[in-house]
């Protein structure tokens, strides 16, 4: 008998053993997902300025920088915060929409590099999926504009650009937008990576991208 | 847990109480996490709707939990995952090792897991000359250590910044190095990131299984797990069988419970879902291990089975009167706090940790705060109970001072009129321990742990029935 045999059997008998001592529990097949309460909260009445409001407060509270443009800026905001920081090679993810490169900047496509290659590059920027205001998270995909996870991981800097109609208030509402999509390789990313393990003292920037800002482009 | 834990709870507590420093640390510790997380519990409206509906899905899931690894494994199969089944901790190391030989790995990256810890994974490859390099921060502290750790999510709080950076100059081979937590965490990222790009072979565990899509999850919050599950070439994610949720909605209830829960975020920094392999994107070649090591005959007792919904978030061991003073290190188990005292002795169907169920003194904050609402006090208590059916059943356990202590209290309680016997037999027996302060400082043979670190108050020379009684009659 191979392992899972054992294992199939032992979880079947074990089942039917516990149900003799306590009663049979509702089957799959009869409304058994009904049974499962889903009383909480899944949406949230907020108006679109108070979301994006929560949604820059939880991210700044955990140490991500937000800057704003309208859809049409967007090549303006994103020189202001590489400027800012004086980075000029940035690795940029296939499909990325030419009109927020601005000029003066080396944005090179970087899907297929390496990490190695990769770390040569002083910053990403990519899309996003959606974002979720009340836990201050955005999420990328492997899809265009966002590229393999790697590319988000590697370079020490990850410039993000959400729209505001790409915000939404909460986890479920998250999860239903995401439905489509659920097969593809997805990364949530809430502030940048962080640790407590030494003397309990909050240190930004692990292993992933030691800096993350969001540029939210408003309609 | 391979190794045999010979010291018991007691004797382990006894120890470790000792360290002072370990015990301001463990104290300051939990104290943070827990303000943290009762500030986002705060904040979440449905909590005690979300605790219903996590429990509802573990409970669910546990119930059909045969169909629900069946339909994980094809949809993982189909997404070009591979899937294994082990029964055991020596059948999942056995399948380990075969894949890193094959890929011929010397050294893999891995992400701290319970679950391998659980199978003694490290123990198991050092013995076949493959390296396991820890990829998180405290768990690199240890390893390079050589040391055990302290606390489930700070596991290296024993350790303060200046034994760190010698720890880390000797064995980075640094020339030299700050000791600011910016500086360490600084020099441990340069270390891994060499590891990282030259492994070929990552090993993780797996916070949840999803059904419906043969997804994986992970949730972290230092990067390095997304370092392990995308640049290997090769990914093996070790999961309890107990794992699995149903739908990829289901998901939405964990991510807001398990981050508060865990480290008082709103959100752990990242999460990751993957589903078999993605061309251009992570591994190429991708295996779950399905491990039962103990857990599917759990599911026979329907009062301990809800353990098993366990999302192993620590919460309880935070909340915890006992693991507060204790710290992980007296359990003896891979497994500490609330959630170790009644998972490890059914996992070792009571061979190992038959004195974890008394390591708590049923004060119910564990189950207040558990997020996929185990009983863990009902479960101690029913646990407790066959740790004493099974005493009984052995000679030496049916005539122990225990065994006949507790079968004459039994007697004793049944009649009030037995009961003012042995009052009135107590009061005469305990006058020689009494002593001037007026209390019994010192009682002999078994009951004197009692009396090791507190006095004891002396029975009254009136019972609170006798006064009743007397009271009664006086108009
Ligand atoms: S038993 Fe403890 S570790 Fe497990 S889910 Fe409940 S609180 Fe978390």
């Amino acid at each position: 008998m191979t392992a899972r045999d054992t294992i199939l059997r032992s979880i079947q008998e074990n089942l039917r053993a516990a149900e003799r001592l306590a009663g049979p529990g509702p089957g799959p097949g009869s409304g058994g997902d009904d049974l499962i309460s889903r009383l909480y909260r899944e949406a949230a009445p907020r108006t679109p300025a108070d979301r994006l409001a929560l949604f820059e407060h939880n991210l700044r509270d955990y140490e991500a920088g937000v800057a704003y443009a309208s859809p049409n800026t967007i090549a303006e905001a994103v020189a202001c915060s590489l400027a800012a920081r004086s980075l000029t090679r940035i690795a940029i993810p296939g499909g990325l929409p030419a009109e927020w490169l601005p000029s003066g900047f080396l944005f090179e496509p970087a899907d297929d590099c390496d990490p190695t290659a990769l770390e040569t590059f002083q910053g990403v920027l990519t899309a996003c999926t959606l974002a979720i205001a009340e836990t201050g998270t955005i999420v990328l995909q492997s899809a265009p504009g966002q590229g393999p996870r790697r590319l988000s991981l590697v370079p020490d800097y990850h410039l993000c650009v959400v729209f505001d109609r790409q915000i939404v208030d909460t986890v479920p509402e998250a999860f239903v937008r995401l439905a489509a999509s659920a097969t593809l390789p997805t990364t949530f990313i809430s502030g940048p990576s962080a640790t407590s393990d030494i003397e309990m003292t909050r240190v930004r920037g692990v292993h992933g991208p030691r800096t993350l800002e969001i540029i939210l482009a408003k309609s | 847990m391979t190794e045999p834990r010979s010291a018991d709870f007691p004797h382990a507590a006894r120890e470790v109480l000792q360290d002072s420093q370990l015990r301001r640390n463990v104290a300051h510790a939990t104290d943070v996490i827990r303000n943290k997380r009762d500030r986002v519990v705060a904040e979440c409206s449905s909590w005690q709707d979300l605790r219903d509906a996590g429990s509802a899905i573990r409970q669910h899931v546990l119930r059909h939990l045969d169909q629900y690894l069946l339909q994980f494994e094809s949809a993982c199969t189909q997404a070009g995952g591979q899937v294994h089944w082990a029964a055991d901790a020596a059948d999942a190391n056995r399948i380990l090792l075969d894949l890193l030989v094959r890929h011929n790995a010397r050294e893999i990256v891995k992400i701290k897991s319970m679950t391998t810890e659980e199978i003694g994974l490290n123990r198991s490859l050092a013995a076949h000359g493959i390296a396991a390099v820890e990829t998180d921060l405290a768990e690199l502290i240890i390893q390079l250590g050589r040391d055990q750790p302290s606390h489930i999510v700070v596991p290296a709080l024993h350790k303060n910044r200046r034994q760190i950076r010698d720890l880390f100059q000797r064995e980075m081979h640094l020339d030299s190095l700050g000791d600011t937590a910016e500086d360490l965490t600084a020099a441990a990222r340069q270390y891994l990131r060499q590891k990282f790009f030259s492994a070929s072979v990552a090993v993780s565990g797996a916070n949840f299984l999803i059904a419906e899509t043969g997804s994986v999850v992970i949730v972290e919050s230092e990067g390095n797990g997304r370092m392990c599950l995308t640049l290997p070439r090769v990914l093996v994610s070790i999961a309890g069988i107990e794992k699995v949720i149903p739908r990829y909605r289901d998901l939405d209830v964990f991510l807001q419970t398990l981050p508060r829960s865990a480290t008082g975020e709103r959100m752990n920094p990242y999460n990751s879902i993957w589903t078999g392999v993605h061309s251009g994107d992570g591994p190429q070649e991708f295996h779950v291990i399905l491990l039962d090591n103990g857990r599917s005959r759990i599911l026979r007792d329907p009062e301990a089975q809800q353990t098993l919904k366990c999302i192993r978030c620590g919460a309880c061991q935070n909340v915890c009167p006992v693991y507060r003073q204790t710290g992980g290190h007296a359990y003896r188990s891979v497994y500490a706090g609330p959630i170790g005292a009644i998972l490890t002795p059914q996992l070792h169907r009571l061979q190992e940790g038959a004195s974890l169920p008394y390591a708590s003194s049923l004060c119910g904050a564990c189950y207040e705060v558990c997020p996929v609402k185990i009983d863990i006090p009902e479960v101690l208590i029913h646990l407790r109970g066959q740790v004493v059916r099974k005493q009984q059943a052995t000679l030496t356990g049916k005539l122990g001072a225990w065994n006949l202590g507790m079968q004459l209290a039994a007697q004793i309680f049944v009649s009030g009129d037995r009961l003012a016997l042995a009052e009135t037999l107590g009061r005469l027996g305990q006058r020689p321990f009494v002593r001037s302060s007026g209390f019994i400082e010192r009682l002999p043979f078994m009951f004197s742990g009692w009396t090791r670190f507190r006095d004891l108050a002396p029975l009254p020379a009136e019972s609170f029935r006798e006064w009743w009684a007397k009271r009664s009659t006086t108009p």
